[in-house]
């Protein structure tokens, strides 16, 4: 089975991050970046796929340069090769201008199943698999824990809400977006760091796809989030705090 | 100049949040331009529920291919109806199932969903979170075609008086949409519950809710001993349950349980939106984290910013004390 692996670079989940003097994004200088987490699932559901059935498993990304280094992270996990799409505009595209760069990197590769994360840690819009989808004209199906292959496709294992599951069959090619927790997450190796120096890494300039269109949805402003809530916010050293915790949850919040 | 709600089903009844999803429309313009869509193999009881609400008109769109859902099916179906009444904006409940589908039939259209929303201001301008709820920001549809829009579970509320009708039920009209059994290529199974629940929860006057933070299984002993002196169940967000150090049943929020205890006591929980719809009607939330801008603290009602490996034997210490 070839399977592409899209990934997302995102900022770190316990990188501080600040809203940028215009408002429109965070403040991107010196923050610290990690492969989208349901992505590295995507990966991991990959492998292991590759590792059952044999075949190739190729990670495509978009965005700027840094990107390379989360790339590189999924070549020393065991991906074959890879695609970056050179983009520094990827924050002001929406959902369909992000799926069709990625559609337009996948097309010639012709794959039998694209995996993906089922949203992304950062804008988290939770679309871009089932658009490429749209986009390529593949069946696709979401939340996925875990792939079988069968003689007609796959057999996927889909997750509903309040802790039911699906099971869905679905031809080849597919799309499938993976939800986080079907597989646990390998580390690279030393040996894996090393040869993915020496594995193909294709980066295509976003210009190249004539993918460009104006976003239909535009983010304009970014901000803290409205508190709902007025917090009593208890100081002091640990075992202060805690005495006084203990003190308002039986005489003010009455719940001890 | 009309507003599409899609109802959603949930064993047998128009879901919550698609009424939810009606109380947000209703921010989008005036109750007798919202057509409610009620989809399916047969809905006539979800068309009459919604006929009694204060919508202008109800619409079945019923084929006997859509009696389980597939993307392929609704996505044609929606596509038939949106194209033949061309409402102004199409508004969803934000669930599993309109993730599956609602982006490819934006994308039919040449438009774009803008989901999860959690406000909606005059403009219209719709707020929707970032970074697992750290930040929000706001976004304009820019399209000519409808808006597409899905709001998040409790984001709108559905107590008001204005989602419930004056005077007799809307009127209710059928759509049979073309299509053919070769077009939905997936085939879905019936949904199932994994081993039987062992935990509940929901009934839990007492919970210790276990995150991140806690950094290694190990450390788990910690908050075991708080929820052990406090008479409380644990409970934990998903990626607790995805390392396997908590049983999944033990989750909490929208792929686990929702839980409304008196107590929820939040430990080394960021409090993404996920875990939070699960908790966030608890009595009193108290939150116990490193980062003060953690969104866990928009809905405390008590937040200890602090190392939570001092904290928690500390809180542990201090109830035993006050016992």
């Amino acid at each position: 089975m070839k399977i592409v692996v899209a990934i997302k670079q995102v900022p770190d989940r316990d990188a501080p991050v600040r809203i940028a003097p215009d408002a429109r994004w965070i403040e991107e200088r010196d923050l610290q970046w990690a492969m989208n987490e349901p992505d590295a699932y995507a990966l991991e559901e990959a492998l292991q796929l590759k590792e059952r059935y044999g075949g190739e498993v190729v990670v495509l990304s978009a965005g700027p340069e840094r990107v390379g280094s989360t790339i590189r992270e999924a070549l020393a996990k065991g991906a074959d090769r890879a695609i970056h799409v050179v983009c520094d505009d990827l924050n002001a595209r929406d959902a369909l201008g992000a799926a069709k760069l990625l559609a337009a990197a996948i097309k010639p590769e012709n794959p039998d199943l694209v995996l993906t994360g089922l949203q992304s840690e950062d804008v988290g819009l939770g679309q871009t698999g089932v658009i490429v989808a749209e986009l390529l004209g593949l069946p696709h199906a979401t939340l996925i824990l875990h792939v079988d292959k069968t003689d007609a496709g796959l057999k996927v294992k889909r997750e509903l809400e309040e802790g039911w599951f699906q099971e869905i069959e679905l031809p080849l090619p597919a799309v499938l977006t993976i939800q986080s927790g079907g597989n646990k997450l390998r580390y690279a190796t030393l040996m894996g760091i090393k040869k993915a120096k020496t594995k193909e890494l294709r980066s295509i300039n976003a210009a190249e796809l004539g993918s460009d269109s104006a976003p239909v949805v535009a983010l304009e402003k970014i901000a803290a989030p409205k508190k709902q809530k007025t917090t009593q916010i208890l100081s002091g050293s640990a075992k202060e705090a805690a005495t006084t915790l203990v003190e308002k949850l039986k005489t003010e919040a009455r719940v001890l | 100049m009309s507003i599409f709600l899609v109802l959603e089903e949930r064993s047998g009844r128009v879901s919550k949040a698609s009424w939810e999803a009606l109380a947000a429309a209703l921010k989008l313009g005036a109750a007798q331009d919202v057509t409610a869509v009620a989809i399916g193999a047969q809905t006539e009881a979800l068309a009459a529920e919604a006929a009694a609400k204060n919508v202008g008109k109800v619409v079945r769109v019923e084929h006997p291919l859509l009696a389980r859902y597939s993307a392929d099916g609704f996505l044609l179906a929606l596509e038939q109806v949106v194209r033949r009444e061309e409402p102004k904006c199409v508004v969803f409940p934000h669930s599993y199932q309109v993730r599956d589908y609602a982006p490819a039939l934006a994308c039919r259209m040449g438009q774009v969903l803008i989901g999860d929303v959690i406000a909606i201001d005059e403009g219209p301008i719709f707020t929707r979170q970032l970074l697992q709820g750290r930040l929000t920001g706001t976004y304009r549809h820019r399209g000519d075609g409808p808006c597409f829009v899905s709001v998040q579970a409790g984001a709108f509320r559905t107590d008001s008086n204005a989602l419930e009708r004056q005077g007799g039920a809307a009127a209710i009209e059928r759509f049979t949409p073309e299509i053919d059994a070769a077009q939905i290529r997936t085939k879905p199974g019936e949904p199932f519950r994994e081993a039987a629940q062992t935990v509940d929860l929901g009934s839990a006057q007492r919970i210790v809710g276990v995150g991140r933070g806690i950094k290694e299984q190990e450390n788990l002993k910690l908050v075991e001993a708080l929820a052990e002196t406090l008479g409380a169940e644990l409970a934990a967000s998903r990626p607790i349950c995805d390392n396997g150090w908590l049983p999944m049943e033990r989750q909490v929020g929208s792929s686990g349980q929702t839980v409304a205890p008196k107590l929820y006591l939040a430990v080394g929980i960021s409090g993404a939106i996920q875990h939070l719809v699960g908790m966030k009607g608890s009595q009193c939330i108290v939150a116990i984290n490193k980062d003060p801008d953690a969104p866990i603290f928009e809905v405390a009602d008590y937040g200890i910013v602090g190392d939570l490996f001092e904290v928690i034997p500390a809180v542990t210490e201090a109830v035993k004390a006050a016992k």
